[in-house]
């Protein structure tokens, strides 16, 4: 059951692999043409085609790709002509960092805020927090950021401006990425208590709920004893919905805060149509984005007794 | 802070105007359009006011602005005053001018984006659907592979390929939402394709198309209207997004999200002017979610005990 999940993880893995290079192959004209522009000589246009590998068939060229990608060697920048491993390097850390930070702020607040809601169904506190989370769905990621920088950093509290250096303490790099990470945790939290509340109301009506209430146990004991364990398996799958919502999340959040991680060297990229780049970080991307998916079906699997042990 | 008070005085006096109009609605209307008026819940009244007020910014935007959209009329970032009632952009562009301008840009940008990705999505998932075999598991695994990609890292990567002009924008943003449509479309007509109606249909001899536009959308036309509303809310979110990243729609046309970049500056001096345009696309979002609510409650039949 888990094994099959997990090889169809990988053969998705593939696909998007597949996905992300034939991206390329649509691109209109040459991509030595694209680069060197149309003064190009003829001798130029050839050496940087026999460079780039361009005269090799596109399965070889796929093959050289992802071998490269497996082990860590994405080529080199087209724009300026590093390696494109150096430049991904230190900023893959500090977006990991981002968007760990964010949910570990987010995870448990928006399990709690869930639960009560449900508890306290219809009640004001439902009410509120049901309006309070559609609205934060409806706004925009860099209108929540630059709130929170009218209103937090104005007064000094926090820096509107992320500068971290690989000598930052820990410490610091917790206060300086406040602004950033509280802004992904307002985005995620949002979704994540909507549908917590909304797995544990639909449990709350199932029979065996009746019957814990009728031998008179008090609410809080059937939502955490009761219902969360059946519940786990959705909240499990939204919780990782989420984390991998980071993943785009990031981007904006990181040129909002000028943060140095790899959505801003994706949209740097962009820019400049350094396809090289884009193609490597949406690969890590991508990666992370199915990674966390799979994660999320085999844990709710083996949450989910009748799951694992299907006769 | 007497902005942010000004705000929400203005918000309640949109919720009052919308609570007013019901009443009005209430009195007036008889017989089908009254149960509707009867039925609509206040959130849902305030957010077709505040669309009814966006569209009518849009179609009246020349009329309404003071200034031109791309004509620089005074100094670098003024502060509001009398002439420039919400002051001058980054190069002196009159800020009030390119807000409402950006009405008729974004919004109609982003409702030409969705219309697209739902002409194509649904079309293709309403014959997957009514087909089948083999066609429908090529587009349906095809569909889901796109899928496995986070659309905003898919569109980037598209955009890096056709380049970022306006019409490429549209073009790919549609086509990464369309796979979305197309899923729900498929899943809403595989419960509709195996009526008997469908069936008789077919007997008949009608064609793939007249079975398509006269016997299956007619039935999935109320999923697919509260999907459209998701869907744009969505697109206009990724669409300013872009813009604001750079990426989208690029001035001199004017756009709420790549204003908020160019003025963004000001924000760290304490002035609320770039965040204007971000306000007024999600009160849009906001308005267009409201609504969403109310229509889906109405189609799954529920109502509030």
């Amino acid at each position: 059951m888990i094994a099959l999940r997990l090889a169809l993880g990988i053969g998705l893995l593939f696909i998007v692999s597949l996905i992300i290079f034939g991206a390329t192959e649509l691109l209109p004209g040459d991509l030595a043409q694209q680069i060197l522009g149309q003064g190009a000589t003829p001798e130029t246009l050839a050496a940087l085609r026999e460079q780039l590998g361009l005269n090799d068939p596109a399965p070889v060229r796929y093959w050289n790709w992802l071998s490269g990608a497996l082990t860590g060697d994405f080529g080199v920048s087209l724009s300026n002509g590093r390696p494109i491993s150096e430049l991904i390097g230190a900023r893959l850390g500090n977006t990991v960092f981002l968007a760990l930070y964010a949910a570990a702020l987010a995870v448990p607040i928006s399990l709690i805020l869930g639960i009560l809601a449900a508890l306290w169904r219809n009640s004001i506190f439902d009410r509120a927090a049901n309006a309070g989370a559609l609205t934060a769905i409806s706004f925009p990621e860099f209108f929540v950021a630059y709130i929170l920088v009218l209103w937090l950093a104005q007064t000094g509290l926090f820096p509107s401006m992320v500068r971290i250096n690989p000598t930052t303490t820990f410490g610091d790099r917790i206060y300086m990425t406040f602004l950033p990470a509280l802004t992904l945790t307002l985005v995620v939290t949002a979704h994540m208590m909507r549908m917590t509340r909304a797995a544990i109301i639909n449990l709350m009506a199932s029979p065996y709920i009746e019957m814990a209430r009728l031998k008179g146990l008090s609410p809080l004991r059937i939502v955490l004893r009761h219902a969360l364990p059946n519940a786990l398996a959705p909240i499990i799958n939204v919780i990782a919905l989420n984390l991998a919502y980071l993943i785009t999340g990031v981007v904006v959040v990181e040129v909002v805060f000028v943060y140095p991680g790899l959505g801003q060297l994706m949209v740097d990229a962009v820019s400049n149509r350094d396809i090289a780049v884009v193609q490597a970080v949406a690969l890590i991307f991508a990666g992370a984005y199915v990674a966390l998916n799979l994660i999320a079906d085999v844990l709710s699997t083996i949450t989910n007794p009748r799951l694992m042990h299907r006769r | 802070m007497g902005f942010a008070t000004s705000v929400l005085l203005g918000l309640a006096g949109l919720f009052a105007l919308a609570w007013v109009l019901r009443a009005g609605a209430r009195s007036i209307l008889t017989g089908q359009s009254r149960s509707i008026a009867n039925d609509i819940p206040l959130t849902a009244a305030f957010g077709l006011l505040v669309i009814a007020i966006y569209a009518a910014v849009a179609i009246a935007a020349p009329a309404l602005a003071p200034f031109p959209e791309r004509e620089i009329v005074g100094g670098q970032f003024q502060a509001w005053s009398a002439e420039h009632l919400l002051g001058t952009d980054r190069i002196g562009r009159d800020m009030l001018s390119r807000l409402i301008y950006g009405a008729r840009n974004t919004v109609g940008i982003a409702f030409a984006t969705t219309a697209l990705a739902f002409v194509v999505g649904s079309i293709l998932g309403l014959w997957a659907a009514l087909t089948g075999g083999w066609l429908d598991q090529v587009l349906s695994r095809f569909v889901d592979a796109l899928m496995s990609i986070p659309a905003l890292i898919f569109s980037l990567l598209l955009l890096t390929i056709f380049g970022t002009s306006v019409l490429t924008l549209i073009l790919v943003i549609a086509a990464v939402d369309a796979t979305r449509v197309f899923r729900l479309a498929r899943a809403v007509a595989q419960g509709i394709v195996v009526m008997d109606y469908i069936e008789a249909a077919k007997l008949r001899g009608e064609g793939a198309w007249f079975l398509i536009r006269r016997e299956i959308l007619p039935n999935a036309m109320a999923p697919l209207v509260a999907e459209f509303g998701l869907r744009f809310c969505f697109v206009f979110l990724t669409i300013s997004s872009l813009s604001f990243l750079g990426l989208g729609i690029k001035p001199p046309t004017a756009d709420w999200g790549s204003m908020v970049r160019d003025n963004a500056t000001l924000i760290t001096f304490g002035d609320v002017t770039p965040l204007l345009p971000a306000g007024c696309i999600a009160l849009l979002t906001v308005a267009v979610n409201f609504v969403v609510d109310w229509q889906l409650h109405r189609a799954s039949g529920l109502k509030e005990s």
